[in-house]
C-alpha cells in the first residue's frame, strides 16, 4: 500500500499543532533570556511546558485517531513566506505523531528526573533552558512538512546537543567532546544540505507534498545521489559508521542528556529521515537502500563490539545505543516491510535505553559520580528500585521473551532474514554480543564484590528520580508486544509510510528466534563466567588484541585522524594558500577597484552648485538626445 | 457664461483637509501669542494628518472612483489612494520627529546652547512655522502623484518643494551647512522645475493638451511632431528624475540630506520619494505608456547608472547622513527597475504593486534610521562622522541593534521588509524579461550590503572611543517613531502578504488613458 495523500487541515488540536513546538520554545526563551531571576522556579517551568507539550501531543493523537486511516495525513499550513516557493507548515501524520509522543513523553519524564539529578548544580536553570530548546527543535524536526524546516530543527537539535554535551564546559574533556560532536555532525549536515539543494533544483520545491510525488520522474542517478546524501546526514546525527566517533565522547554531558538526546530521541533523527524519505529516495532494491542496510549492519556489530570492552558504564551504554540504532537503520533500509519494525524498535528502545541511562545516572548519583564499573559491584541491595528497573531495561534490550525488545528486535531480524540471509545472521550475531555486554554491565554493577572507592556511600535516589524509572520500565515491559502483536503499529503507520501487501504474522519461538535466544543466552552465560562468578580486577587487564581493538573504539578515532583530519589539514593549508594568493587577490582587487572608483567619482561631487547644475544640464541633454535617437531609429 | 467646475469634494477631502490645516496654521502664526502657538500647531498638524488618513480609508472602503475628479485634473485611483495612505502615515511619523525642538533653530541669530537660545526656548520664541510649512509640503506630496495633468503636477511640485527649501535651512546646529543646503536645493530645484515646465510646454505643443490621457491619445493620432514629443517627454522626465534623485541628477541629494535638520531629511527621504515615484508612474505609464519602446532603453541606462552610482559612491562616505543619502539614490535605482517593468495589464499590476509596496516599506525603514541618527549626539550636535559610531553597540546595544536592523532591511536581508520590497520589484522585472537589469540590481545590492554591514561591524566590533557620542534619552515622539518603524519593518518582513495584496489590488485600478 502506498502512503496516503496529505489533506490540508485547520482547526482542532491538530490545527494548533504549532503549540507543540511553541511551548517548549517559550520555556527556552524565558529560561535563557530571563537570567538569574528565573533561577528559583525555572526548572518547574521547564517541566511544566514539556508536560504541556506532551498533553497537546496526546490530544492531537486522539484527534488523529478520529479520522479514517486513509485520511490521517494532515498538513497544517502555518506561514507563507514566499507563495509557492518557501512556506512553512506541519505534517501531522501517524509517523510524526509517534515521534512527537515519544519525544514529549520520554522527554517529560527525563525533565522530571533532572530536577533531582541536577539539584546540586548551580546552573540548573540553564540546563532546563537547553533541554526545552532541544525538545522544541526535535519537534520541529519531526513535524515539519518540508526539508528546510526539518533542517532548521536538525541544526537546532545539533546546537542543543552541543550546548548540553559541553554543559560542564569547565571540564576540558566536556568542551572537547562538545566540539567533536559538532564538527562530526557538520559533515553529515553538509550531506543533508546538498541533498536539499539537489531536491530544490530538480523538483523546484522542498515540501514533502511536492517532492515525494515528483521523485519518480527524476533520473535514477539523481535519486541515488539524494538518497546517499540523506544517508550521510542520517549517519552523522545517528552516529552510524563512518560518522560514529562522536557519540561515545558525548557521554561527557550530564546523564539525563545522554538519556534524552544521545539515546532516546535525537540520535534516532537519522532513522526518521530515512523512513520519512523512504518511499521517494530509498525504494526497495535500490543502491541507496542497499547502502543503508550495510551501514546498519556494520554499525550494529561495531557498536556491540565497542560495548563489550568499555568499563565506563555510560560509554558501554553508548556503544549499545549505536548498535541498537544500527538495527533500526537496517530495518529502515529493508523498505516498506521494515519501516514499522524500525519505528517500533525506535520507540521501545527510547523507553528501555532511557530507562537504562537514567538507572546508570541513579547509580552514579549515589556513587559520587563514579562511572567506572570496576569500582561498582554488589549495589543491588542498596538501590533496590534502581536495580529492579534497570534489570527490566536490561532484559528488554537483550530480547528476553515477551519483553519489549524481544518483539521489536525479533521483527527486524526476521525481516532481514527474508531479505538476505547474510544480513539476518549478522543481526543475530549482534544480538548475541548484546547479550554478553549487557550482562557484563549488570553483573559488574549490581552483583559480585563491593569494589567501591573509600569515600563512596551508595544510596537509593530520591523519588523524583525513581518514579520516572518506574514509568519507563513499564514501557520496557509491555510496549513492544502491544505495538507488534496484530501489527498494530504497522497498520497505524501504513498511511504515512506505506505497508506491505501481506501483513507479517508474528511467530513466537520461530527457528530464527530460537537461534537468537540461544546466542543471547550463550553471551549472558559467558558474561556470568567472566564477571559474575569470577572476581573483577580493579584495573582492566591488558587483554588480547581484540580487546584493545574494541577499547579503542575499533580505531575509529585513529582512522578519522589518518583518513580525514591529516589530509584535511593539508587540504586546509592548500586552500588557505590559494585563498590568500588567488581568491583574496581577486576579491581585494575588486574591492580596491570599487573603492577607487568611488573615490574618483566622489571628486565630481564638488559641492559647487554650478557644477551640479552643469551635470544636470549635460544629463538632460544626453537623455533627450538618446531618447530622440532611439525614437527616430 | 462660465459654468462652475464640478468638484468631487469627498474624493479630494484628504487633500483639502491637509491644505486647510496648513492655512489654519498660518493664521495661528499670525494671530495667536507666541507661547500658545506650539500647543495649537502640534494637535492641528497631527489631527489633520490622522483625519486625512481616515478619509483616505473611508474613500477606499467606499470604492475606488472610476473617473478622474475635479474636471479631470486629479486622479483619485487605487495607486493614488495607496500612496496617500503611505504618505500620510509617513508624514504623521515625521511630524512626531519634527516635534522635538532639539532639531530646529529657535531664533535666527541664537547660537546653539547660548543663553539667548535658552531664553528663546523658554519664551516659546521658536519657529513654529515648521508645522504649517510641513503641512504645505505634505499637501503637495499628496497632490503630486494624483495629478492627472501636467500643469497641476507642476503646481503640486512647487507646493511640495518650496516649503521644503525653507525647512532645509532651519537646522539648529551646523547652521551654515544647513543654509547652504537650503540654497543649493532651491537653486537646483528651480533649475529642474524649469526643465519640467518647458517639457510641459513642448508636450502641449505636441498634443494640444496637458491632460495625461489626452497626451496618451495623441501618441496614436498626431504624426510628424516627434521632435516636440521626444524633447518634451525627456524634459518632463528630467524634472521628475531630479526629484527622485536618479543619476545623473542625484548630486543635490547628499548635500541637502546632510545639511537639512534630520527630521526634514526623513520627510524628504520618505515622503518626497514616494510622491515623486507616484508622479513618475503617472507620466511614464499613463501619458507615455505607449511610447515605452522609445524610453525603455533610456530608462534602462538611467536605472543602471542610478543603482551603480548610488551603491559605489556610498562606500567612501564618512558622514552617516550622506551615506544614507546615497543609499536612497541606490534604492531609487531599484525602484526604477520596477518602473521599466511595464507590460500588459497583469504585468502592470505586478510591477505597480511591487513599487507601491517597496515605497511603503522603504519609507518606514528610512524614517526609523534617521530617527536613530537624531539620537546619537556629540557635544556639537548629531554625531555625523561615521568613526564616532564605533563601538556604539557596546555602549547602547538596543539602539545600535535597532539601527543595525534598519540597515539590514536596507540591504534586503530576508525576514525584513526590505527583502520583500526588492524581491517583488525584481520578480516583476524578471517577468518582463529585464533580467540583465535585475543582475545589475543584485550586484549593486551586494555592493550596498558592504557599506551597510560596515557600519554594523563598526558599531559592534570596534572599541568605543573614550569621548564617544552620547545617546540621548529620546522624547516620546522619537521613541514612538523608532518603535513604529522597527515594528513595521519586522511585521512587513514576516507577514508581508496583506500589504502586498493591498498594493496589488490598488495597482489594478490605475487610470490609464
Amino acid at each position: 500500500m502506498e502512503p496516503a495523500e496529505i489533506i490540508s487541515h485547520t482547526g482542532g488540536v491538530i490545527g494548533a499543532g504549532w503549540l507543540l513546538i511553541a511551548l517548549p520554545l517559550l520555556g527556552a526563551a524565558v529560561l535563557l533570556l530571563g537570567g538569574r531571576r528565573t533561577d528559583k522556579w525555572g526548572h518547574f517551568l521547564g517541566v511544566a511546558l514539556a508536560v504541556a507539550s506532551f498533553v497537546v501531543a496526546v490530544l492531537a493523537f486522539v484527534q488523529l485517531l478520529g479520522f479514517a486511516p486513509g485520511e490521517r495525513r494532515r498538513g497544517v499550513a502555518l506561514y507563507e513566506f514566499i507563495p509557492g516557493v518557501a512556506n512553512m507548515g506541519l505534517l501531522i501524520d501517524p509517523l510524526s505523531i509517534s515521534f512527537a509522543l515519544l519525544i514529549t513523553g520520554v522527554g517529560s519524564l527525563i525533565h522530571i528526573y533532572s530536577i533531582g539529578y541536577m539539584s546540586h548544580d548551580t546552573d540548573r536553570r540553564r540546563f532546563f533552558g537547553y533541554l526545552n530548546l532541544f525538545v522544541a527543535a526535535m519537534l520541529l524536526l519531526v513535524l515539519a512538512d518540508n526539508y528546510v524546516a526539518l533542517f532548521i530543527g536538525w541544526e537546532g537539535v545539533g546546537l542543543a546537543s552541543y550546548l548540553l554535551i559541553g554543559f560542564w564546559q569547565y571540564k576540558p574533556s566536556a568542551a572537547t567532546a562538545a566540539k567533536k560532536a559538532f564538527v562530526v555532525n557538520r559533515v553529515g549536515d553538509f550531506g543533508l544540505l546538498i541533498a536539499i539543494f539537489i531536491m530544490f533544483s530538480t523538483f523546484g520545491s522542498v515540501a514533502f507534498a511536492d517532492v515525494f510525488p515528483k521523485a519518480g520522474g527524476a533520473s535514477a542517478g539523481t535519486l541515488t545521489a539524494i538518497g546517499l546524501l540523506l544517508l550521510l546526514g542520517a549517519c552523522g546525527k545517528s552516529a552510524q559508521l563512518p560518522l560514529q566517533s562522536w557519540l561515545l565522547d558525548a557521554m561527557e554531558g550530564p546523564t539525563p542528556v545522554s538519556a534524552l538526546i544521545h539515546a532516546a530521541t535525537m540520535v534516532t533523527a537519522g532513522v526518521y529521515l530515512v523512513v520519512r524519505s523512504g518511499a521517494a529516495f530509498f525504494p526497495a532494491d535500490s543502491t541507496a537502500s542497499l547502502v543503508v542496510t550495510i551501514v546498519g549492519v556494520a554499525t550494529l556489530l561495531a557498536g556491540a563490539i565497542i560495548g563489550t570492552a568499555k568499563d565506563d558504564i555510560k560509554k558501554a551504554l553508548a556503544g549499545s545505543t549505536m548498535s541498537q540504532i544500527g538495527y533500526m537503520m537496517l530495518a529502515a533500509g529493508l523498505g516498506v516491510a521494515g519501516y514499522a519494525f524500525a519505528i517500533a524498535h525506535l520507540i521501545t528502545h527510547g523507553f528501555f535505553k532511557a530507562n537504562l541511562f537514567l538507572g546508570a545516572g541513579s547509580v552514579m548519583h549515589g556513587m559520587n559520580d563514579e562511572v567506572d564499573m570496576r569500582k561498582y559491584g554488589g549495589l543491588r541491595s542498596l538501590m533496590p528500585i534502581t536495580f529492579v528497573t534497570f534489570l527490566i531495561g536490561y532484559l528488554a534490550i537483550i530480547g528476553f521473551p515477551l519483553l519489549s525488545g524481544y518483539f521489536t528486535k525479533d521483527g527486524i531480524i526476521e525481516t532481514a532474514m527474508e531479505h538476505s540471509a547474510i544480513l539476518g545472521w549478522l543481526a543475530v550475531i549482534g544480538a548475541g554480543i548484546t547479550g554478553f555486554y549487557m550482562s557484563r554491565l549488570v553483573f559488574m554493577t549490581f552483583f559480585g564484590e563491593r569494589r567501591w572507592a573509600a569515600d563512596a556511600h551508595p544510596h537509593e535516589s530520591p523519588s523524583v528520580m525513581t518514579w520516572p524509572l518506574i514509568v519507563l520500565s513499564i514501557g520496557s515491559i509491555g510496549l513492544g508486544g502491544y505495538l507488534i502483536l496484530s501489527n498494530r503499529l504497522m497498520v497505524f503507520l501504513g498511511p504515512a509510510v506505506g505497508q506491505p501487501e501481506e501483513l507479517p504474522a508474528f511467530h513466537f519461538f520461530s527457528p530464527v528466534g530460537l537461534a537468537t535466544l540461544a546466542l543471547v543466552a550463550l553471551g549472558a552465560a559467558y558474561a556470568w563466567l567472566k564477571y559474575g562468578r569470577a572476581e573483577v580486577p580493579a584495573v582492566a587487564p591488558r587483554g588480547s588484541f581484540l580487546t584493545t581493538f574494541a577499547r579503542r573504539d575499533l580505531y575509529g578515532d585513529a582512522l578519522n585522524e589518518a583518513l580525514f583530519m591529516r589530509p584535511g589539514q593539508w587540504l586546509t593549508r592548500l586552500a588557505v594558500f590559494f585563498d590568500n594568493r588567488g581568491i583574496d587577490g581577486v576579491v581585494n582587487g575588486l574591492a580596491a577597484g570599487i573603492g577607487g572608483t568611488s573615490g574618483r567619482l566622489r571628486r565630481i561631487q564638488t559641492g559647487y552648485v554650478r557644477s551640479y547644475a552643469l551635470s544636470i544640464f549635460i544629463g538632460a541633454a544626453v537623455l533627450a538626445g538618446a531618447w530622440f535617437v532611439v525614437g527616430t531609429l | 457664461m462660465i459654468t462652475a467646475p464640478k468638484i468631487e469634494y469627498l474624493q479630494l477631502a484628504p487633500l483639502l483637509l491637509v491644505f486647510g490645516a496648513a492655512v489654519l496654521g498660518v493664521l495661528v502664526e499670525a494671530f495667536t501669542p507666541r507661547y500658545l502657538r506650539r500647543a495649537i500647531q502640534i494637535p492641528v498638524t497631527l489631527l489633520s494628518l490622522a483625519g486625512a488618513f481616515a478619509l483616505t480609508i473611508v474613500q477606499t472602503l467606499k470604492g475606488v472612483p472610476t473617473e478622474p475628479s475635479a474636471m479631470g485634473a486629479v486622479a483619485v485611483d487605487g495607486p493614488t489612494l495607496f500612496i496617500w495612505g503611505t504618505i500620510l502615515v509617513l508624514a504623521f511619523v515625521c511630524v512626531l520627529l519634527v516635534n522635538d525642538e532639539e532639531h530646529f533653530v529657535a531664533a535666527a541669530s541664537a547660537v546653539p546652547g547660548s543663553a539667548e537660545e535658552e531664553r528663546a526656548f523658554i519664551e516659546g520664541n521658536v519657529h513654529t512655522e515648521v508645522y504649517p510649512l510641513a503641512l504645505f509640503a505634505i499637501g503637495g506630496m499628496l497632490l503630486f502623484p494624483a495629478s492627472n495633468d501636467l500643469l497641476i503636477m507642476f503646481v503640486a511640485l512647487e507646493v511640495m518643494s518650496l516649503p521644503l527649501y525653507l525647512l532645509c535651512g532651519l537646522a539648529r546646529r551646523r547652521r551654515l551647512l544647513s543654509q547652504e543646503a537650503a540654497v543649493k536645493y532651491f537653486l537646483l530645484g528651480a533649475f529642474s522645475s524649469a526643465f519640467f515646465l518647458y517639457g510641459t510646454a513642448l508636450l502641449y505643443g505636441f498634443a494640444g493638451s496637458v491632460d495625461l490621457a489626452k497626451i496618451a491619445a495623441a501618441l496614436g493620432s498626431v504624426a510628424g511632431q516627434n521632435g516636440l514629443l521626444y524633447l518634451g517627454a525627456a524634459l518632463v522626465g528630467v524634472g521628475l528624475l531630479f526629484k527622485i534623485g536618479a543619476a545623473p541628477f542625484q548630486a543635490w541629494k547628499p548635500d541637502v540630506y546632510q545639511g537639512a535638520p534630520t527630521p526634514v531629511t526623513a520627510l524628504m527621504a520618505a515622503g518626497t520619494l514616494v510622491a515623486a515615484f507616484g508622479a513618475v508612474l503617472r507620466v511614464f505609464w499613463v501619458a507615455l505608456g505607449n511610447l515605452i519602446w522609445s524610453w525603455e532603453p533610456v530608462m534602462w541606462a538611467v536605472a543602471i547608472l542610478t543603482m551603480v552610482v548610488g551603491a559605489i559612491l556610498a562606500i567612501t562616505q564618512t558622514d552617516i547622513k550622506r551615506m544614507l543619502a546615497y543609499s536612497s539614490v541606490a534604492h531609487a535605482g531599484f525602484l526604477l527597475v520596477g518602473v521599466i517593468a511595464i507590460g500588459d495589464a497583469k504585468q502592470n499590476s505586478l510591477a505597480l504593486g511591487a513599487i507601491l509596496f517597496y515605497l511603503a516599506v522603504y519609507g518606514v525603514t528610512t524614517i526609523g534610521a534617521f530617527a536613530v541618527v537624531t539620537m546619537v549626539r556629540d557635544p556639537g550636535g548629531e554625531a555625523w562622522h561615521l568613526s564616532r559610531w564605533a563601538g556604539l553597540g557596546k555602549r547602547s546595544p538596543k539602539l545600535a541593534g535597532l539601527f543595525a536592523f534598519f540597515l539590514l532591511a536596507f540591504a534586503g536581508i530576508p525576514l525584513t521588509s526590505g527583502f520583500f520590497g526588492k524581491y517583488a520589484v525584481f520578480q516583476a522585472a524578471v517577468a518582463d524579461h529585464a533580467t540583465p537589469l535585475v543582475v545589475v540590481g543584485v550586484i549593486s545590492s551586494a555592493i550596498a550590503a558592504f557599506f551597510y554591514v560596515r557600519v554594523i561591524v563598526l558599531m559592534f566590533f570596534s572599541d568605543p572611543a573614550a569621548d564617544g557620542p552620547t545617546v540621548v534619552v529620546p522624547s516620546w515622539g522619537t521613541a514612538a517613531v523608532v518603535g513604529f518603524s522597527a515594528l513595521a519593518t519586522v511585521v512587513l518582513g514576516v507577514f508581508p502578504q496583506p500589504v502586498l495584496d493591498l498594493a496589488k489590488s490598488a495597482a489594478g485600478s490605475l487610470f490609464v488613458g
